[in-house]
């Protein structure tokens, strides 16, 4: 194809995504839009795996049986997410071992909030109620989004997520309402969790890269500032409701904007997560790639029988 | 060994309805398929039947073909009933 008609294709395309038009696996796209989203939505499948491990970490341990079932079924939808994810990600032609392999050798990131341990159950809370929060935050506009089976992809994730947040502000609050320990331990976890949750929603507006093409694509609706004082200005109410404390000094209302005031973020501590400097990066990595190969002989074996079934058949077809 | 093969999954939400495609995932055999879809499409009563179809049995069309299939349907305004100019007192036709 000349240079020419390939602008003449991206002039049709850009059109098309701007008259809110979907675009399919098998339709024309420019290289930049494939790989920019094989990217982001494999990003986001890794997110959703490596999110299972910090989790996973307390299902048995859960304090009572109610309890139990809930985390388990939130675990195991983020494994549903995870795959609904990577089935959308290989309709733009790359394979799932080649995403695994992206994750397991580091060249691919994951949201770098499950790169923190969880060290107390008050923790299945605050993730329930702050990461998954945030994580909605930035999925739902997702569902409009111009690559079809992302956007359908988006639209199953988010009707699951709402229980997951329900179901962690309600341990945040039965832990508020109890002794003074379990208290304490809700203020704690809520310590520790809501910066990284505000880091969740990206970099600065000023330090991201992507923003503006990400925008025309509509892999993005609102800057990452946006979003984040979106989650602020809904969250801290909820802290309040609950008799905990947003650990955050220099918040404040806002009479003119009507939105809170909050404090800078330590994105230094952001960056050296990212690096893979966080508490847990190693942890998370040599988790998954153990999984995946302590489980080779299963797939190896499982495979082995379906030829061998499908030989039998073909044997007694004869 | 070969990498388990990828499975196109349709469900059927309830009976009356047809069955619609959902998504697709990995698996060793149409036995494993079905397990594997029922567990990752199903966990809220979303459907009372699945199909599972080898994605590389599926042959679709183009869409650079697209013009030639379907646009010839779009100028034969005469098969739909509003083409019909029909007296306002013939209520129900
Ligand atoms: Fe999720
Ligand atoms: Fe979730």
């Amino acid at each position: 194809m000349s240079e020419q008609e390939i602008k003449n294709l991206e002039a049709i395309f850009d059109l098309r995504i701007a008259n809110d038009e979907k675009i399919e696996p098998k339709d024309w796209m420019p290289e930049k839009y494939r790989q920019t989203h094989i990217r982001q939505i494999s990003q986001h499948a890794h997110s959703e795996i490596v999110g299972m491990l910090p989790e996973g970490n307390w299902i048995t341990r859960a304090p009572s049986l109610r309890r139990k079932v809930a985390l388990l079924a939130k675990v195991q939808d983020e494994a549903g997410h995870g795959l609904y994810l990577y089935s959308a990600c290989e309709t733009l032609g790359v394979s799932r071992e080649d995403l695994y392999e992206q994750l397991h050798s580091g060249a691919a990131k994951y949201s770098s909030i499950f790169n923190y341990p969880t060290i107390t159950w008050a923790d299945m809370g605050a993730i329930g109620w702050l990461v998954d929060g945030a994580a909605i935050i930035n999925q739902v506009p997702l569902t409009a989004t111009s690559y079809g089976p992302y956007a359908r992809a988006m639209v199953r994730v988010c009707k699951e997520e709402s229980f997951h947040q329900r179901q962690g502000f309600e341990i945040m609050m039965t832990l508020a309402n109890g002794t003074p320990e379990q208290k304490e331990m809700a203020q704690d976890a809520l310590n520790r969790w809501w910066w990284p949750s505000l880091m969740m929603l990206g970099p600065t507006d000023a330090a991201s890269v992507h923003t503006e093409q990400s925008m025309k694509w509509k892999l993005k609706r609102k800057t990452n500032d946006e979003l984040r004082q979106q989650f602020v200005d809904q969250t801290v109410p909820q802290a309040e409701l609950i008799g905990l404390t947003i650990p955050d000094p220099n918040l404040k209302w806002n009479e003119e904007t009507k939105r809170y005031d909050f404090g800078e973020l330590d994105w230094e501590e952001f960056w050296q997560v990212v690096k893979g400097h966080g508490p847990c990066n190693k942890k998370r990595i040599s988790d998954r790639v153990n999984a995946w190969e302590n489980g080779k002989w299963v797939r190896d074996a499982a495979m082995a029988y379906a030829e061998k079934q499908e030989a039998k058949k073909l044997e007694q077809a004869i | 060994m070969k990498n388990w093969p990828l499975w196109e999954v349709f469900i059927r939400s309830k009976n009356g309805l047809e069955h619609r495609h959902c998504g697709s995932l990995h698996a060793s055999d149409a036995t494993m398929a079905l397990e594997n879809a029922r567990d990752v499409y199903t966990r809220r009563n979303e459907g009372v039947s699945i199909w599972v179809v080898p994605s590389a049995q599926i042959t679709a069309s183009d869409p650079d073909d697209s013009s030639e299939l379907f646009e010839p349907a779009k100028d034969k305004a005469y098969r739909h009933p509003t083409f019909y100019e029909l007296p306002e007192e013939l209520k129900h036709m």
